[in-house]
C-alpha cells in the first residue's frame, strides 16, 4: 500500500516550503525515518525525514518548487507497485504565488552572482575574499578538496557540493577550476615590477536569502503594526558572576554555563509573576501563554534565528544551558529542527560578547515582548559613598503597548532584579 | 605456475622447512596420527616420526608454554592451535611470555617459535569457537601476527615466519583450505611485514586482509561490471603494520573502505582508518567506512551467522557510499 508523503508543517506560521532538493531520486529504497528532501521554510533549511519505509515510487513536485503545507510532494511504497491516485496536488502546486517565483533558484552563495564587468577583478575580489574573510559560517569540504581549493585559491564557499549533504568534494573543485573559476593571480606574464593592489570599485549585487527575506517581512509587520515601548535597567551582577565562577569550577568545558543560562532562568522565573508579558494579542483579547518559553536570539549565516527553551522556568540551569548550546549549534549549521525554533512566548537578544552597552529589541511576532540583554562591565559605581569597582549589566524590555503599560514593565524589569541580583534564589 | 589449495600450501611450507632445518618440529592436538584437524599435516607423523611431530594433551598452556621453552634452547617449535579460540586458555604465555621474554632477558633469549592458528567463522561452530580476534594479539608489541589470504602468500609468509627468530602467531581461516591459487615452483619465501596490491585500479581502495581479501576481490569484480573500478590492498601481516602501498593507494583514489572479519569495534579496520587519517589527510574526499562483523556473537544458525558475516554484497555498497 503506497503512502504519500505530504509537505509538513514546521511552525505554527508556516504557509509554505521551498523544496530545495530530493535527497532520495525514484527508484531509492528508503526506510522510516531517513532523510527524503531538504526544505527551506521562512525559519530555516530543514530536512523532511520519511514516515514510510519502501521505494521510492513519485517524487510528486520539482526541487526548486514552492509547495503549500500538506500539499502531497511524494509517494513511497513496495517496489513495483502501482501510484494509484498521485494527481490530487499538483494542481495545487503548480501555482505558486506569482511572487515567489523569482526565488524559485535558492543562492546559496552571493559572490557567484555579481553584475561586474571585468573577470579578472571580479575574481580576485573571490580570492581575496577567501583569503582574508572567514566565510559565514564553515565550509562542508573534504580535506582533499580544502587542500586542493588552498594550493590553487578557489573560494570554497562559492562552490555548490555535490557530495553528501552538499559536502565539497574534489570533483567540484576540479570542474570549478576547468571553469576557470580560480584566480589568475599567480601568472608571471605582468611586466610591471611592482603589483598595485587591485581594489573593486564595482557595487556588488547581491540576491537576499529567504532567511534574510523572512527577517525583514517579520519586523517590517511588528514595527509598523505593534506600539514599541522601551525600559531599561541597570542590574548589579557582581553576585551572579560570582556564583557563576563557583559553579563553573564544578562543570567540564564543554558544559560552562553563560551569564546567559542564568539570565534566561531568571526571566522565565519572573515571567511566571508577569503572565501577561508572556503573551499575545488577537484582535480584543490577550492570550496569557500557560507555558513559559523562552526565545534566544542565535546568529546564523544570513541572518538570525530564535531558539526556543520549552518551559524555561521549569528547567535547572545546566539543562537550559545544554539546551541551548546544542539547539544554537544546529541552528548555525544550518540543521535546525522545527521543535527548535518553534513556539517561544517570550524572546531574548543577548549582545554581551560584543561590548554593547545598551540597545533596543524588535519586538517578535507575535509575542508581546522582548528583552534586550547587553554586556556585563566592571564599571566604578557608588555604594555608600565610595566610589569602587563593581559588574553592571543594562538590559531594555521593548513591549507591545496594547498588552501592558509603562508601570508593569518596569516592575517586571525591578522583579527580575531580585533574581539577578540575588542568584540563589533562582535555586530555590 | 601449479594451482594448488590453500591446505596444500601450508603443509608444502612446513614439509619444505622440516626438511631443511632439523630444528623444526610441530606440536599440537591431533597433529600426529590423525593428521591435523584439518589435514594440514596429514603424513607427516609418517614421514617424520613422533620426536618431531608431537600430539599433545588438550593443554593449550602446555602446548604454547612447551613451545617456548623448545624455542629459547635452540628449538624451531611450529605449535598448533586446533582454534584460535583456544587461545585464550594460553593467553599468558602468547602475550606475557613469548614477545617479551627476549626484551626482558636483555637479548640473552630468542623465542622462534610460530603459533599455527585456525580463525574465522562461517562453518557453525557457535560462538564460542568461531571468532575473529585477531586485533587482540595484533595489540602487542613483541609478537608478529600474520594472516595471508592466497595460497602463494600462506607458503611464502609461512617459511618466512618459519624462519624468524621472534614468535610469529600464523592465522589461517577455516573455511578457506580449499582455496585455490597459483603458488611459484620451487624455493621463495615472502617477507613478513609487506602489505601487497592483490587488484590494481583507480576509484577507490579497499584495504583487507585474509578472508577479507577473498570477500573484496569478488566484489571487486561485481564492482568492474558496474563500471567501478577498485584497488585492493591485503595487509598480509597485522603486526609489523605496512602502510604504504596503503597510502599510496589511498593518495591516488582518496576513497577507501576497509574489510575485516572481526568485529568493527576496536578492531583492525578502526587502526587502518586511524592511520590513513594521521598519514594522508590532506586527501581525504570521502569518510573511510568499515565493513564487519555485527556486533553480536557469532550465531550458530546458519542464516544468522551469514547475516552477521560481512559480505559481498556489504562491501559492494560500501565502496558505493565512500564514492557518492
Amino acid at each position: 500500500m503506497a503512502e504519500t508523503i505530504n509537505m509538513p508543517k514546521l511552525g505554527f506560521d508556516m504557509a509554505e516550503g521551498l523544496l530545495v532538493r530530493w535527497v532520495k531520486q525514484v527508484g531509492e529504497n528508503i526506510n522510516k525515518g531517513d532523510i527524503l528532501a531538504e526544505i527551506e521554510t521562512d525559519k530555516a533549511t530543514v530536512e523532511v525525514e520519511s514516515h514510510a519505509s519502501g521505494v521510492v515510487l513519485q517524487l510528486i513536485v520539482e526541487q526548486g518548487t514552492m509547495v503549500p503545507v500538506n500539499a502531497p510532494i511524494a509517494v513511497i511504497g513496495q517496489a513495483g507497485e502501482k501510484v494509484d491516485a498521485p494527481a490530487a496536488a499538483p494542481s495545487k502546486v503548480e501555482s505558486p504565488k506569482p511572487d515567489a517565483a523569482p526565488q524559485t533558484q535558492p543562492t546559496p552563495a552571493p559572490t557567484t552572482q555579481t553584475s561586474a564587468p571585468a573577470e579578472t577583478v571580479v575574481s580576485d575580489a573571490a580570492l581575496n575574499e577567501s583569503k582574508d574573510q572567514p566565510s559565514a559560517g564553515p565550509v562542508k569540504a573534504s580535506p582533499l578538496a580544502k587542500k586542493i581549493a588552498k594550493d590553487k585559491n578557489v573560494n570554497l564557499a562559492a562552490l555548490q557540493g555535490t557530495g553528501p549533504g552538499g559536502r565539497v568534494v574534489r570533483k567540484d573543485v576540479e570542474s570549478a577550476i576547468a571553469s576557470g573559476q580560480p584566480s589568475a593571480v599567480s601568472r608571471p606574464s605582468a611586466p610591471t615590477s611592482v603589483q598595485p593592489v587591485i581594489v573593486s570599485h564595482d557595487d556588488q549585487v547581491i540576491q537576499t536569502t529567504k532567511l534574510r527575506q523572512a527577517i525583514g517581512r517579520r519586523l517590517v509587520e511588528s514595527k509598523t503594526t505593534i506600539p514599541h515601548f522601551y525600559v531599561t535597567h541597570e542590574y548589579k551582577m557582581d553576585a551572579l558572576m560570582g556564583m557563576r565562577k563557583q559553579a563553573n569550577e564544578y562543570l567540564p568545558d564543554n558544559e560552562k554555563l553563560s551569564v546567559n543560562d542564568f539570565i534566561l532562568k531568571a526571566v522565565a522565573l519572573t515571567l511566571r509573576q508577569f503572565p501577561n508579558l508572556n503573551a499575545t494579542i488577537k484582535g480584543n483579547e490577550v492570550i496569557q501563554f500557560g507555558h513559559v518559553n523562552v526565545g534566544v536570539a542565535v546568529t546564523v549565516p544570513g541572518g538570525l534565528m530564535t531558539v526556543v527553551v520549552k518551559d524555561t522556568d521549569q528547567k535547572m540551569l545546566r539543562q537550559i544551558s545544554s539546551e541551548v548550546k546544542t539547539m544554537a549549534g544546529r541552528a548555525r549549521d544550518g540543521k535546525v529542527k522545527p521543535d527548535d525554533v518553534d513556539g517561544s512566548t517570550f524572546s531574548t537578544s543577548n549582545l554581551g560578547m560584543y561590548d554593547v552597552e545598551d540597545f533596543i529589541a524588535i519586538i517578535n511576532p507575535p509575542e508581546a515582548a522582548i528583552l534586550a540583554i547587553s554586556s556585563a562591565r566592571e564599571v566604578p559605581v557608588v555604594e555608600g559613598g565610595q566610589v569602587k569597582p563593581g559588574w553592571r549589566m543594562k538590559a531594555t524590555i521593548s513591549v507591545d503597548h496594547r498588552v501592558s503599560d509603562g508601570a508593569e514593565a518596569a516592575q517586571f524589569m525591578q522583579k527580575l532584579a531580585e533574581f539577578l541580583e540575588n542568584p540563589v534564589r533562582m535555586l530555590v | 605456475m601449479a594451482k594448488i589449495t590453500m591446505r596444500e600450501a601450508i603443509s608444502q611450507a612446513l614439509m619444505e622447512e622440516m626438511d631443511r632445518d632439523p630444528a623444526v618440529f610441530i606440536m599440537g592436538e591431533e597433529v600426529g596420527v590423525w593428521g591435523g584437524t584439518y589435514a594440514v599435516t596429514k603424513g607427516f607423523y609418517d614421514k617424520y616420526g613422533p620426536d618431531r611431530i608431537k600430539d599433545t594433551p588438550i593443554a593449550e598452556n602446555a602446548i604454547i608454554g612447551g613451545a617456548i621453552g623448545a624455542a629459547m634452547v635452540g628449538q624451531r617449535p611450529v605449535a598448533e592451535l586446533m582454534t584460535i579460540n583456544f587461545g585464550f586458555s594460553a593467553m599468558d604465555y602468547i602475550i606475557n611470555q613469548a614477545p617479551k621474554l627476549h626484551y626482558m632477558f636483555g637479548g640473552q633469549f630468542k623465542v622462534p617459535m610460530v603459533i599455527r592458528a585456525v580463525g574465522g567463522g562461517g562453518r557453525q561452530l557457535g560462538a564460542t569457537h568461531s571468532q575473529t580476534p585477531d586485533a587482540i594479539f595484533a595489540h602487542f608489541p613483541g609478537l608478529k601476527v600474520v594472516s595471508p589470504g592466497t595460497p602463494e602468500d600462506a607458503k611464502g609468509l609461512l617459511k618466512s615466519a618459519i624462519r624468524s627468530d621472534d614468535p610469529v602467531l600464523f592465522i589461517e581461516h577455516a573455511t578457506m583450505y580449499q582455496v585455490r591459487g597459483e603458488v611459484p615452483e620451487g624455493e621463495y619465501t615472502i617477507p613478513i611485514g609487506k602489505s601487497k596490491v592483490q587488484r590494481e585500479g583507480s576509484d577507490a581502495t579497499i584495504v583487507t586482509y585474509c578472508k577479507g581479501l577473498e570477500l573484496s576481490m569478488k566484489a571487486a569484480d561485481e564492482l568492474a561490471s558496474q563500471g567501478i573500478n577498485v584497488e585492493v590492498v591485503d595487509l598480509r601481516t597485522l603486526r609489523p603494520l605496512d602502510m604504504e602501498p596503503i597510502i599510496e593507494s589511498f593518495k591516488k583514489t582518496n576513497r577507501a573502505v576497509v574489510v575485516e572479519e572481526g568485529w568493527k569495534s576496536y578492531g583492525v579496520g578502526s587502526e587502518i582508518v586511524s592511520r590513513i587519517y594521521e598519514q594522508a589527510f590532506d586527501y581525504v574526499d570521502a569518510p573511510i567506512i568499515r565493513v564487519a562483523q555485527k556486533e553480536v556473537p557469532l550465531p550458530y544458525n546458519r542464516t544468522l551467522e551469514q547475516a552477521a558475516l560481512p559480505q559481498v554484497a556489504d562491501i559492494v555498497s560500501a565502496v558505493k557510499e565512500v564514492l557518492k
